[in-house]
C-alpha cells in the first residue's frame, strides 16, 4: 500500500495459550471443549480462602520462549493483580504481572529486519460468558478460568501489515517448535491485540495509536491494519488529528470502530499479589532450558541441507511446520541415501497437496512415514514405476486404518498385480503386437519421424497396463525397430 | 470444668469420662450462654456422634493425639459442607466446598469441631460489633464489647463453651479479643500455618491462631496446625518443632527481654501499666535480663497496616459479586447493576469503609504517594524488630491500650476504634509471633492482657516464656 507520505507504525501484543495439562494456577485441566463448568475447582472459582499455586511448568515454557526469543530473564520477577469486575473474572481480579515481567528486551528476526520485543509475561485467562438475547440471560462457562496464557508484546518496529503477518507466523511457528502452544487462532489459543499509529515518513515523531483488540486470524490482522492505516492517513492528509483509543474490528464490513469509552475507561488497580512468593530462575534453570531447547526452525533447516543433501528451498518449506518436518525425517529413516530427494518430493508435493485438499495437519494424515519410505524404495529398485507409485499412493489413502497392513504398498503392489515387468521376452512379445497392430506409424518411424517413438512407447506401456519399465520399453522398441529395418 | 487438655486427655484414657459426655458439657455452656451470641452455627448431634466415634477410638487405643479436644472455629474459616457466612450478610446461606488446612489437621488428630464463631464482617473490626449476625457480649461484662474481629472465638474459650477455639489474627484479631475476655490467644509467624482456607481480609497480613485457657493447649494446637502446605505458596517450608515438650524447660539467665522504650504511651490505661510493669518486675527478681530496645517505626503502625490491609482487602472482597454465589439483589437490570446492589446490600458499613480505602490508595495517581510509600514503612517496621532482636530474645508490652470498652462507645469512631489495636497491628506488620496471656485484673473487674514477641519463627521462645509467666506470677 502507497501512502504517499505517510507510514504507519506498528506494535503488536499476542497472548499464547499455554498447552500445559492443569491451569495456572490449580490442579484443572486445561482440556479445550469440554462440558461448560466441569474443568473447575474451588480455586478457579474463586471460592473464599482459597489460594493461588503456581504451575511450574508454566514457567518453564515462558523461559523456552524467553530463550529463543533472545530475553533477559529476569532472575527474581513477581505476579501482580490486575483488578477489575467481570462475571467471567471469579476473583475480581485477573492474576499477571505488570512492572516485572519475567522475560524482556528481546527480538525476533524476520526476513532481514529484527522485532524487537519489549516483554513476555505470565498471566492466566478468564472465564467465557455467553448471552442469550432471547432469554436476556448471561451464562458463565469457567472451564477456561485459569488457564495459563502469556503475553508477548513487541517494540513498534513493525513497518507495514505484511511485516505484522510475518512476525506474528513467525510467532506462531516459534510456540509451536517449542511446543508451548498448539498455534490455533480459531479456537483462540493465539490472539492478537495491535497497537498502530501512522506518522509522516520524514518525521520521527511517532503519531497518536490505536488499539485494534482481538484479531483472531491473519486475515483479519492484515485487513484491520489496512483499514485503519487508511483511516488514520485521511484524518492526518485532512489535518486532523487522531484520537487515542480502543478499536474492534468487523470482519464482515472490513471496518473498525472505537469501543464504548466505558469498556476501557478501567483503572486496574495493580498491585503486587500477596498470595504468591516470587519466582526464582536461576543461572541452573535457565542453562537446563537452554540446553534442553528442540531445534528451531532454521537450524532444522540447515541441518536438512546438510544430513539430507536437499536443495535449501526445500529444507525451508519442509521446516515451516514442526510436525512436517518429523515427517520428512521419518520417511528419510527408511529409504537409501540416493532417495532423499526423492522423499523431499514426495512430501512437497504429493503429500502437502492431500494435506491441502482434506485441510489436514500432518498429524491426521493417513499414510505414515514408515509406508512412505516403503512406496519410495519400490521406485528406486525399479520395481514399480513413478506413475503406478502414484497410482499406488492413491490406493494407501483409501485405507483408513493405519495400523492395516494393508495400508503397505508392497501388498497394494503385489494384490494388484503392479509389479514392473522385467521379464523382457513378456515386453518383446508386447512390442511386436504393437508394431504389428500400427504399421503405419512403424513406417514413419522408420522414415525419419522418431519422435513417433513416444507414442508407440505409450501403446507398449498401455499394453502392459504400465507394469512394463517405460526405459526398459525405450530400449528394446527401438532395437526391435532397428532389427527390422535392418532386414 | 476441663481446663487442660493434658487432665482431660487421661481422663478419657482411663474410661473415667467419655468424648459424649465433655460434648454434652460444652453444649449445654453454649445453650446458657446464647445471649453471649458467640456462636454462628453449632453442630449438635454431629458432635456428639464423632464424640462417640472419638470414644471408640479411645478404647481402641487408636485415637489421635487431639482425641475428645472440642473446638469452636471462627467463621472465616471453610468447614466443608457447613456455612461460612464470615460474619456477613454477602455470604448469609453460603456453603463450603472444602475444609481449611488448618482445621482438616486438627480433625485428623480426632479433635471435635463443635461450632462456628461470631465475628466482625471479614474480621474487620476490634469488638465484634461489625458482625450482620449482631454484637458478640463479652462474658465478664454484658455491656461490654468481647474485643474482635475474633470476639465470638474469646468467648468461647472463655465462657466455658469450648476448649480451644480457632480465630484470625491479622492486625490484632486474636491477641485483643484474648486480651479483653481474659484468654491465651496466640497469633504464629506468618506462613507457620496455611492460610488455605481461611477467607482473606489482607492476604499478607492474616494468620491463624488458637484461643486456650493455658499456653500448654495452645501449644499443642498450634504443633498440629502448623507446617508447611501445597496448598498455600506462602507457608513456609519449615520443620515444625516439638512446641508442646518444649515449652516446660526455661532458663531464665538466658534470655533477655526487651521492653520497648518509645513505646506510644498516650491513652494507657493506668492499670495495664502498672501490671504490665509488675511482670516485668517479677521477671527482673527471676533472673531475666531486663533491656530497653528501640522501634522508631512502630508510631506509623496504624497508618501502614489501614492503608496496606485495606488496599488488599479491597481486591480480596471483589469476588463477592452476586455473580456465581452469595447474596445477589433481585431485579438488577445489567450485570453492573447487579454487582452494585448486591454489594451495596450485602456489605456493612465498616467493610464499604475499607473497601473504598482500599480501592482509593491504590488507584491511578494516589499508588505511589500511599501504597508503595506504606510497603515502605512496612519493610522499616521489619527491619525495626530485626534490628530489635539483635539485642534482645523476647520483646513485652500490652496488648491493648483499655481493657473492654462499652458496646457502642467507639462504633461511630473509627479512628478511635482503630487505635485499640496500636499495640498489635506492628508484629502483623513485621509478620513476628505473638501472643496475648492474661495477667490481671483491672478495677472494674476487667481482664489485662500482656503480649510477647518473638523473632520470626521463634514459637517455641514465646511459648516457652508466656508458659512461665502463666505459671509463675
Amino acid at each position: 500500500m502507497d501512502n504517499g507520505k505517510y507510514e504507519p507504525v506498528i506494535g503488536l501484543e499476542v497472548h499464547a495459550q499455554m498447552k500445559t495439562k492443569s491451569k495456572a494456577f490449580c490442579k484443572c485441566s486445561t482440556e479445550y471443549n469440554a462440558p461448560p463448568n466441569t474443568n473447575v475447582c474451588p480455586v478457579c472459582l474463586g471460592h473464599p480462602g482459597t489460594l493461588p499455586v503456581l504451575n511450574k511448568n508454566l514457567v518453564e515454557f515462558i523461559l523456552r520462549l524467553g530463550l529463543a526469543t533472545n530475553c533477559t530473564i529476569r532472575d527474581r520477577s513477581i505476579f501482580a493483580r490486575k483488578n477489575y469486575f467481570y462475571p467471567d473474572l471469579p476473583k475480581g481480579y485477573q492474576i499477571s504481572q505488570y512492572d516485572q515481567p519475567v522475560c524482556y528486551d528481546g527480538y525476533l528476526e524476520i526476513e532481514g529486519s529484527k522485532i524487537g520485543i519489549t516483554r513476555i509475561h505470565m498471566e492466566e485467562d478468564s472465564g467465557k460468558s455467553i448471552h442469550d438475547f432471547s432469554t436476556d440471560d448471561s451464562l458463565v462457562d469457567l472451564n477456561r478460568c485459569g488457564v495459563p496464557l502469556i503475553e508477548i508484546v513487541s517494540e513498534p518496529d513493525i513497518k507495514s501489515p505484511k511485516q505484522a503477518t510475518e512476525y506474528l507466523s513467525k510467532l506462531k511457528q516459534l510456540v509451536v517448535y517449542l511446543d508451548i502452544c498448539d498455534g490455533n487462532m480459531e479456537e483462540g489459543s493465539l490472539r492478537c491485540d495491535v497497537n498502530i499509529s501512522v506518522k509522516a515518513k520524514d518525521s520521527k515523531k511517532f503519531g497518536t495509536k490505536c488499539e485494534i483488540k482481538n484479531l483472531n486470524s491473519f486475515k483479519n490482522v492484515t485487513d484491520a491494519l489496512e483499514y485503519e492505516i487508511k483511516r488514520q492517513t485521511e484524518v492526518l492528509e485532512k489535518g486532523g488529528g487522531v484520537i487515542h483509543q480502543t478499536m474492534t474490528y468487523d470482519a464482515k464490513s472490513k471496518t473498525t470502530s472505537p469501543m464504548r469509552s466505558k469498556e476501557e475507561a478501567h483503572d486496574y488497580r495493580y498491585f503486587p499479589e500477596p498470595d504468591l512468593v516470587r519466582v526464582f530462575v536461576d543461572q541452573e534453570w535457565k542453562n537446563k532450558i537452554k540446553s534442553e531447547l528442540p531445534e528451531l526452525p532454521e537450524q532444522k533447516a540447515e541441518r536438512f541441507v546438510k544430513q539430507y543433501k536437499i536443495p535449501s528451498y526445500d529444507a525451508e518449506v519442509l521446516t515451516q511446520d514442526r510436525a512436517i518436518a518429523d515427517y520428512f525425517e521419518n520417511v528419510c529413516k527408511g529409504v537409501g541415501e540416493k532417495s532423499f530427494k526423492a522423499a523431499s518430493n514426495w512430501v512437497m508435493t504429493e503429500v502437502m497437496r492431500v494435506l491441502n485438499e482434506e485441510k489436514l495437519e500432518i498429524a491426521d494424515f493417513r499414510i505414515n512415514g514408515k509406508n512412505l519410505s516403503i512406496l519410495i524404495n519400490l521406485i528406486a529398485e525399479g520395481k514399480i514405476s513413478n506413475n503406478i507409485a502414484k497410482e499406488v499412493y492413491a490406493e494407501m489413502l483409501k485405507i483408513t486404518d493405519l495400523s492395516d497392513e494393508k495400508q503397505n504398498p508392497e501388498f497394494i503392489v503385489k494384490e494388484k498385480n503392479l509389479l514392473q515387468l522385467t521379464d523382457s521376452a513378456e515386453i518383446e512379445s508386447a512390442i511386436k503386437k504393437i508394431i504389428n497392430e500400427n504399421p503405419n506409424e512403424v513406417k514413419r518411424y522408420k522414415n525419419g519421424e522418431t519422435k513417433l517413438l513416444g507414442f508407440l512407447v505409450g501403446k507398449v506401456m498401455k499394453e502392459t497396463s504400465g507394469k512394463a519399465n517405460p526405459k526398459t520399453v525405450n530400449d528394446l522398441l527401438k532395437q526391435i525397430l532397428l532389427i527390422s529395418n535392418l532386414r | 470444668m476441663y481446663n487442660d487438655y493434658a487432665v482431660l486427655r487421661s481422663d478419657l484414657n482411663s474410661g473415667k469420662l467419655t468424648a459424649v459426655d465433655v460434648v454434652k458439657y460444652y453444649l449445654a455452656n453454649i445453650e446458657k450462654g446464647k445471649h453471649l451470641n458467640a456462636f454462628l452455627s453449632v453442630f449438635k448431634e454431629e458432635a456428639k456422634e464423632t464424640a462417640s466415634e472419638v470414644d471408640k477410638k479411645i478404647k481402641n487405643c487408636t485415637a489421635g493425639r487431639l482425641a475428645g479436644m472440642v473446638v469452636a472455629v471462627k467463621d472465616v474459616l471453610s468447614l466443608k459442607n457447613k456455612t461460612l457466612t464470615c460474619g456477613s450478610k454477602i455470604l448469609e446461606n453460603f456453603e463450603a466446598l472444602y475444609t481449611a488446612t488448618a482445621v482438616q489437621r486438627l480433625i485428623d488428630e480426632d479433635a471435635i469441631i463443635i461450632g462456628k464463631t461470631n465475628c466482625d464482617e471479614f474480621a474487620m473490626g476490634s469488638s465484634n460489633e461489625n458482625s450482620a449476625y449482631g454484637a458478640v457480649k463479652n462474658p465478664y461484662d454484658h455491656t461490654r464489647v468481647p474485643g474482635g474481629s475474633s470476639g465470638g472465638s474469646a468467648v468461647a474459650v472463655a465462657a466455658d463453651m469450648c476448649m480451644v477455639s480457632l480465630g484470625t489474627d491479622t492486625g490484632g484479631s486474636v491477641r485483643q479479643p484474648a486480651a479483653l475476655c481474659g484468654v491465651v490467644g496466640f497469633k504464629p509467624t506468618y506462613g507457620r500455618v496455611s492460610r488455605f482456607g481461611l477467607t482473606a481480609f489482607a492476604s499478607s497480613f492474616d494468620t491463624i491462631g488458637p484461643f486456650a485457657k493455658n499456653v500448654q493447649d495452645i501449644a499443642l494446637v498450634l504443633e498440629v496446625m502448623a507446617g508447611w502446605d501445597e496448598k498455600d505458596s506462602t507457608c513456609v517450608k519449615k520443620e515444625v518443632e516439638n512446641y508442646s515438650s518444649a515449652i516446660g524447660s526455661i532458663n531464665e539467665n538466658e534470655m533477655t527481654i526487651g521492653i520497648v522504650s518509645d513505646l506510644p504511651s498516650e491513652g494507657l490505661q493506668k492499670e495495664i501499666k502498672d501490671t504490665t510493669d509488675k511482670v516485668i518486675g517479677f521477671l527482673k527478681s527471676n533472673g531475666y535480663q531486663i533491656k530497653p530496645v528501640e522501634l522508631p517505626h512502630a508510631k506509623y503502625s496504624i497508618q501502614t497496616y489501614y492503608i496496606l490491609t485495606t488496599a488488599e482487602a479491597s481486591s480480596n472482597l471483589a469476588r463477592y459479586d452476586g455473580a456465581r454465589y452469595g447474596h445477589r439483589s433481585k431485579d438488577s437490570k445489567t450485570t453492573e447493576d447487579m454487582n452494585v446492589n448486591s454489594r451495596t446490600e450485602g456489605f456493612g458499613p465498616e467493610v464499604k469503609r475499607r473497601i473504598m480505602l482500599g480501592t482509593y490508595v491504590l488507584s491511578a495517581g494516589y499508588y505511589d504517594a500511599y501504597y508503595k510509600k506504606a510497603q515502605r514503612v512496612r519493610r522499616l517496621i521489619k527491619q525495626d524488630f530485626e534490628n530489635a532482636f539483635k539485642e534482645v530474645d523476647l520483646i513485652i508490652m500490652p496488648t491493648t491500650p483499655t481493657t473492654a470498652f462499652k458496646i457502642g462507645e467507639k462504633i461511630d469512631d473509627p479512628l478511635s476504634m482503630y487505635l485499640n489495636d496500636i499495640f498489635t497491628t506492628s508484629s502483623n506488620l513485621s509478620g513476628n509471633p505473638s501472643i496475648s496471656i492474661p495477667v490481671g485484673m483491672d478495677n472494674s473487674g476487667l481482664p489485662i492482657g500482656l503480649q510477647i514477641i518473638g523473632r520470626d519463627f521463634d514459637e517455641i521462645g514465646v511459648l516457652k516464656l508466656a508458659n512461665y509467666i502463666m505459671r509463675n506470677c
